[in-house]
């Protein structure tokens, strides 16, 4: 073991889901739990187990605040590990629940996140079959801190997967994207259009269902969460060793989003979504998948938005507006902590 | 939002482009002073549009890369203070001073918080009075009426526990000390908007007076910077050197008189280093004798030893449009977004950042 610096310490910008996240994972933990099935880095481990594929995923949720327009911690927890299993091409089916309390934390206010929990678990059909709770000292969390973890099945045949993009597969996205992390951003900021922008958080088990009875040409499932849709994009391209190419003006960005982004200097394509999807599929079903896509609640506003092509494999670049060219990075440093 | 779109529009885009086309015919080189301008450049791809034989350099425009290392020594040493809760705009928080960093600070326990306005800064003071609250005021002409806007409300309303660290720097002094280098040899200057919206455009009178150096103040949009781009082009064609106004949906010749009195009601010019550029007279503001309490500067104790640039950095030559970024041995190896050597590569209007964002080290 080399003896690591002692200034070396964790910063926020390694929770931002970008470049720093990636490193951290790679270089710390890696090296210590490396095994064939965490080391394909999906959001979701497919175990094959007598005769089925079993899906498996955890996440933690630390969002401030705990309530925000379009959801609250709760139902983030539910609809995020219910979306990474789904990523799999999996149906999520049962989940645990840690929660970690402050003391001092009102009963009420955890009630009103435990129904949003329920309600949330009942849309997505899971159910919550087991949890855990611990209580801190006061100042030793902020409130509410949720783990879930999600066990799901998945068809024996199907095979997604971050390292699957080819040449010529479209990409699609499911709907506006940033709505998730402009509306956190805009109400931590108290900043005045704030309410005006929802947080896009829900469940997308049912849509990726749709999907799958649709085609099996469906090679990439991710949810663009922490890092954007750019960050999720580049890590396809990392991994698939393919480039993508982006069209600016095909990207759905919902106006009050794309206003404040300009006022605030931000770019839409590294906002944090909670409840949209990316797809990269064969072009031959890339409009009937489209199309199944737009017919469910939460992708009326999807749109092909580029495509998976030779040119400068391993990186993802943009046709702008104007009709000039440009590189779209990973995320790096931190956009903004604790949006989920 | 319509009001983008009409300035993004790829047809009228175009049409500026067949003009420019039709205007140039010997090299130029431009300076887009302003590091918003660098960044509206790169993201919308406008580099690879234009014509081979112009060329953009960008100028010492991004607040943050001009602040001088031992000025952010300075806002380390006073966040390691008990007691002391500093507040910065998110981009000055990973900028590397002499060996450590705020961000890296602020893992080890520094109380440091990033703040969208002054006005913000104010109210962490207000509800933490028994903390020394200090907003570090890194920034042009754009950004210090609201300062100073700030600092009259805390006097106003006699808070005590409120400071400035005053690192302001003025634009057009900074660009008279850039014409007078040599090797230089710039065609023309494309003026910055917001920094105009405030002082004026007749601040910069002198840069075509003296130095017969045309200059157009332009916008931030995509039409915007290419009608910019064509009005110096004409200038020139013409052999002319003036003053004029692209963005004047915002700019005027005198400026936002209500804003300028503000900044002098608070603040003075005196002499202040800039990276890259050196000690400049008049160049920087500090806080005027009657805001000495709230000065930074004179309540802690900010003695640090002189700092030098890192070593093979080259910030201070691409801040003066001398070197760009690909030129510099550390571009994209050792210094990179994620681990900067130099400010020019953490601020998001950073030249380095820009060309490392938007444009990798590929030729797109």
């Amino acid at each position: 073991m080399i003896k690591e610096r002692r200034d070396k310490r964790i910063l926020l910008a390694h929770g931002s889901g970008g470049k720093l996240s990636y490193e951290l994972i790679e270089e710390v933990f890696a090296p210590y739990f490396e095994n064939p099935i965490l080391n394909q880095f999906n959001d979701q481990a497919i175990l094959p187990i007598e005769g089925i594929d079993l899906a498996f995923s955890t996440d933690t949720y630390v969002v401030s605040p705990i309530f925000f327009p379009g959801g609250d911690i709760g139902k983030l927890a539910i609809c995020g590990t219910v979306n990474d299993l789904a990523m799999g091409g999996a149906i999520p089916l049962y989940l645990s629940v840690g929660f970690i309390l402050e003391e001092g934390f009102p009963v009420g206010d955890l009630k009103k996140i435990l129904r949003s929990m329920a309600e949330a678990a009942k849309e997505a059909k899971v159910t919550i079959v087991t949890g855990d709770t611990k209580v801190v000292n006061k100042g030793s969390a902020d409130g509410i801190f949720i783990n879930t973890t999600g066990i799901g099945v998945r068809k024996k045949g199907i095979d997604i997967g971050g390292d699957k993009a080819r040449v010529g597969d479209k990409v699609i996205v499911s709907g506006f994207i940033g709505d998730h992390g402009m509306a956190i951003l805009l109400m931590r900021e108290g900043l005045e259009f704030q309410g005006e922008v929802k947080s896009d958080c829900a469940p997308l088990n049912r849509l990726v269902s749709q999907m799958l009875d649709t085609s099996s040409n469906i090679h990439v499932l991710r949810d663009p969460t922490r890092g954007g849709v750019a960050t999720v994009l580049n890590e396809i391209a990392l991994r698939s060793l393919v480039g993508i190419r982006l069209e600016e003006e095909k990207i759905p960005v919902r106006e009050e989003v794309r206003a404040a982004c300009e006022i605030l200097g931000l770019d839409p394509l590294y906002l944090a979504n909670e409840g949209k999807l990316l797809a990269i599929v064969g072009k031959e079903d890339a409009e009937k998948i489209l199309e199944t896509i737009k017919n469910n609640p939460y992708g009326k506003n999807a749109e092909i938005i580029g495509e998976v092509v030779e040119d400068y494999p391993r990186k993802v670049f943009m046709k702008t507006r104007i009709g000039g060219t440009r590189l779209v990075d990973m995320l790096v440093g931190e956009q903004l902590p604790r949006i989920c | 939002m319509r009001y983008l779109d009409e300035f993004r529009e790829e047809r009228d885009i175009r049409e500026i482009l067949e003009k420019i086309r039709a205007c140039i015919t010997s090299p130029v080189k431009l300076m887009e002073v302003c590091g918003t301008h660098t960044m509206a450049i790169f993201r919308h791809g406008i580099v690879k549009l234009l014509p081979e034989k112009i060329t953009l350099v960008s100028g010492p425009g991004c607040p943050v890369c001009v602040t001088p290392i031992k000025e952010i020594d300075k806002a380390i040493k006073l966040s390691r203070e008990k007691g002391v809760i500093i507040t910065t705009f998110g981009d000055l928080l990973r900028v590397p001073g002499s060996n450590s960093s705020l961000e890296k600070e602020r893992a080890r326990g520094a109380e440091v918080k990033v703040v969208y306005s002054t006005y913000e800064a104010l109210k962490i003071a207000r509800s933490n009075p028994r903390k020394k609250v200090v907003f570090l005021g890194v920034g042009f002409e754009t950004t210090v009426p609201t300062v100073a806007a700030a600092l009259l409300k805390a006097h106003a309303d006699g808070i005590k526990n409120f400071f400035v660290l005053s690192f302001h720097k003025l634009v057009p002094p900074a660009l008279e000390t850039l014409l007078r280098q040599d090797g230089l040899n710039l065609s023309g200057l494309i003026l910055p908007g917001h920094v105009s919206v405030i002082i004026g455009s007749r601040r910069y009178q002198s840069l075509a007076d003296i130095y017969h150096v045309p200059g157009v103040v332009g916008g931030f949009e995509p039409r915007d910077i290419l009608e910019a781009i064509y009005m110096l082009l004409k200038q020139i064609q013409n052999q002319e050197a003036r003053i004029e106004i692209q963005y004047q949906r915002g700019v005027s010749l005198e400026g936002n008189k209500k804003a300028q009195r503000y900044i002098s009601h608070v603040f003075e010019p005196f002499s202040s280093s800039w990276r890259g550029l050196g000690e400049i007279p008049l160049s920087g503001l500090k806080l005027r004798e009657d805001f000495a309490t709230f000065d930074g500067e004179k309540y802690f104790d900010l003695e640090v030893p002189e700092a030098g640039e890192p070593e093979g950095c080259c910030c201070g030559e691409v801040l003066r449009g001398i070197k760009s970024p690909n030129d510099c041995p550390l571009f994209g190896k050792r210094c990179s977004p994620e681990n900067p050597v130099g400010a020019c590569m953490v601020s998001h209007e950073g030249t380095c950042a820009a060309y490392y964002k938007y444009q990798g080290r590929m030729a797109l």
